[in-house]
């Protein structure tokens, strides 16, 4: 247990150091650009004074290395904002404000959240399901029609964008065949049925695109695992075909779709920007695609820092639970 | 070329082969993919269609940025006026809502930028890529450490999201396909140097890299002549299948409004709008979704048969049980040519089969 545990901790203190690194990286994109840093931030309609009083609110005398310690400590105890008039207080971790709304960043994503967790966990419940079942399925007939059928159905759903996909299933779901009403977010709390009702084409549209790799992956990963020597002795202690399938060829596949599942979480998030933005539903991706238009920085910055730091700890997650799916990566 | 083809020998007898005759080999396993032969064909002719872009719309006698108010219905907002989207001898495709900017012309200037972006940003990932990965195993600890931290940085953050970002503090006189070709350029090579960096490691503890080495030959000169012709099977096949990831990238980042701008034609950007317009003007919609669709998989499916005839043991393994004959036999006799994913010492097992 001791060299698990030892894993655990090496692993954890790499975390930290990348997402030191990913702070320091996104600051120095965004903050130390050659352009008017004070004006860029501030936004295109601030007055000279208030842009004035975002220069020294973010330190731009200083040299780089003092204004990074200075957005750190805001980041890990908390800041003061002056906003003219009065000062707001900013506890950590002080993702800064927003000089065009005056909310401060964290906030905002804090409202947007739960819009996108429920975007995402849902499809990824189904993209789980349908990649993995799909996988298993096509492993299973191989060589006949049905396996045929499904790479093609695959391949279809892994070279569709997303936003393709949901702009067809709303034109024909909502629209021509009027099955379901346009989606509009409704909060689980208000009315789970409805909050279901109108998430399941956005977690549709999201889900089946994602479920293509899984499939892809599911199908190579069991074929690979069938072609070991263990089956071949269980197939010769006349186990049957199904449970071959079901219980041991799936057990070589549960690691690498682990690891999938990790990887994909930047293109999950991406895959939510474009959903979110298609379907208008007021979550995380909407809001930094609204930043971006209007040039609010303090909140693409604050996103990108959240979605960057969300991603590594994804990621460091996957990779203990790929070392208790299989024990050999803790030796390694 | 052709010539070469016919003089290859019978597909099915894999034998090996020395490296010289490396491109006849690769031509005759991908010839032997049907589903690939279709795709290669769909992106040729996509290439050439780009290419002709200006010929083509000179044929028709539109270009893809005059206004012609005429065509549309300013009563009923802007919809195309006449039947099928407005679609006549003078615009194929008919016309865009609103504007009324011919909509082949538009389509097929479109193309220019999907393929053009995506291609250029192709050739900077891996150009980085190469770059970082090569100098990351043949460089010393610390610089194996620092370039490989950087990788692990540049893979975790997001290509949807960091491109949003970045594309947010760009002065917009900034051309715009530039700028989204560089951002995804400059974001997405992670991947690429953790896979060249396995396979160097792999390459560099062979006999002739060696005997190269030991002749007082400059790392650079080593990585030149030495190594990177072995990294070109998986470099080509990774970057195969980037390029269909770039064109969606391209697409989406203008479908948000954020990438290549009016009036420039983007695939993605054509969607935007369109789905306000789907009843009157139906192929405002289908056309580009429809090109984006076929392109991507055409692009994916080339890239797969391109990644079967580089690396036969991939493709013997995806193989086995459709044939159910000497599963895994044909493997053994091909060298691996592809590196995994995963960096590290499993990769060194490469040496065991060469």
């Amino acid at each position: 247990m001791s060299g698990f545990g030892g894993f655990v901790l090496r692993r954890a203190a790499g975390t930290v150091v990348t997402l030191l690194a990913i702070s320091v990286l996104i600051y120095v994109v965004f903050y130390a650009t050659p352009g008017n840093v004070a004006q860029i931030t501030c936004g295109p309609r601030c007055s000279p004074e208030q842009v004035h009083q975002v220069a020294l609110q973010l330190r731009l005398d200083d040299p780089l290395y003092l204004r990074y310690w200075h957005f750190l400590e805001g980041l890990l105890a908390g800041q003061d904002y002056s906003t003219g008039t009065s000062v707001e207080h900013c506890s950590a971790p002080c993702l800064g404000v927003s000089y065009q709304s005056g909310q401060q960043v964290l906030d905002i994503i804090l409202t947007k959240l739960p819009v996108s967790l429920s975007l995402v966990l849902g499809a990824m419940v189904l993209w789980l399901v349908l990649g993995v079942g799909t996988g298993v399925l096509s492993a299973w007939r191989r060589g006949r029609l049905s396996e045929r059928l499904l790479t093609v159905v695959t391949l279809a759903g892994w070279a569709t964008p997303v936003f393709v996909l949901g702009l067809v299933l709303m034109i024909v779901v909502c629209g021509e065949l009027q099955l379901l009403p346009f989606p509009e977010y409704v909060k689980f709390g208000d009315d789970p049925e409805q909050w279901a009702w109108n998430l399941l084409l956005p977690w549709l549209s999201l889900a089946l695109i994602e479920a293509a790799a899984f499939a892809r992956l599911t199908r190579a990963a069991m074929l690979e695992t069938l072609a070991e020597d263990h089956i071949r002795t269980f197939r010769a202690y006349g186990v049957g075909e199904r449970a071959i399938v079901a219980r041991h060829a799936l057990r070589g596949a549960l690691a690498p779709v682990i690891a999938l599942n990790a990887n994909n979480v930047g293109s999950a998030v991406g895959g939510a920007v474009l959903t979110e933005t298609l379907f208008g539903l007021p979550g995380i991706g909407q809001e930094l695609v609204h930043a971006v238009k209007v040039v609010d920085l303090p909140v693409v910055v604050g996103m990108v820092l959240v979605v960057g730091f969300f991603v590594v700890i994804a990621n460091a997650v996957a990779d203990v639970l790929y070392a208790v799916a299989d024990r050999r990566v803790v030796l390694a | 070329m052709s010539q070469a083809l016919a003089a290859s020998p019978a597909a099915g007898t894999d034998t090996p082969v020395p490296a010289a005759s490396g491109a006849r080999q690769f031509w005759r396993r991908l010839r032997t993919q049907r589903a690939a032969l279709v795709a290669a064909a769909v992106v040729a002719l996509l290439v050439l269609v780009a290419l002709a872009a200006p010929l083509l719309t000179a044929l028709e006698g539109q270009d893809p940025t005059t206004y012609h108010p005429s065509l549309v219905d300013s009563a009923r907002g802007g919809v195309p006026i006449g039947s099928l989207g407005g679609a006549s001898a003078d615009h194929w495709l008919g016309v865009e809502p609103q504007t009324g900017r011919d909509l082949f012309a538009r389509l097929v200037y479109g193309a220019r930028v999907s393929l053009g972006v995506a291609l250029a940003a192709t050739v900077i990932q891996v150009a980085i890529g190469v770059a970082v990965g090569v100098g990351s195993a043949l460089g010393n600890r610390w610089v194996d450490q620092l370039l490989s931290r950087a990788t692990d940085i540049i893979v975790a953050l997001p290509l949807m999201v960091m491109s949003l970002a970045l594309l947010a503090i760009v002065p917009s006189s900034f051309p715009r396909p530039v700028l989204v070709t560089l951002v995804i350029g400059l974001i997405a090579w992670g991947n690429i140097a953790k896979i060249v960096r396995a396979q160097t490691l792999a390459l560099k503890d062979l006999d002739y890299v060696s005997a190269a080495r030991l002749s007082g030959w400059g790392v650079l000169r080593i990585a030149r002549r030495e190594l990177l012709p072995g990294l070109a099977a998986p470099v080509i096949t990774y970057a195969a299948l980037l390029v269909p990831t770039n064109i969606s990238a391209e697409a989406a980042l203008s479908f948000l409004g954020v990438g290549v701008k009016p009036p420039t034609p983007s695939w993605g950007q054509m969607l935007t709008a369109a789905d306000v317009w789907y009843q009157a003007a139906p192929q405002y919609l289908l056309l580009p979704a429809g090109a984006l669709f076929v392109t991507v998989l055409a692009l994916t499916v080339l890239g797969d048969g391109v990644r079967t005839a580089l690396d036969p043991r991939a493709a013997s393994r995806l193989r086995i049980g459709t044939g159910r004959k000497n599963e895994g036999a044909d493997s053994a006799t091909d060298k691996p040519v592809h590196g995994h994913k995963d960096t590290g010492p499993n990769s060194d097992d490469r040496g065991a089969t060469a």
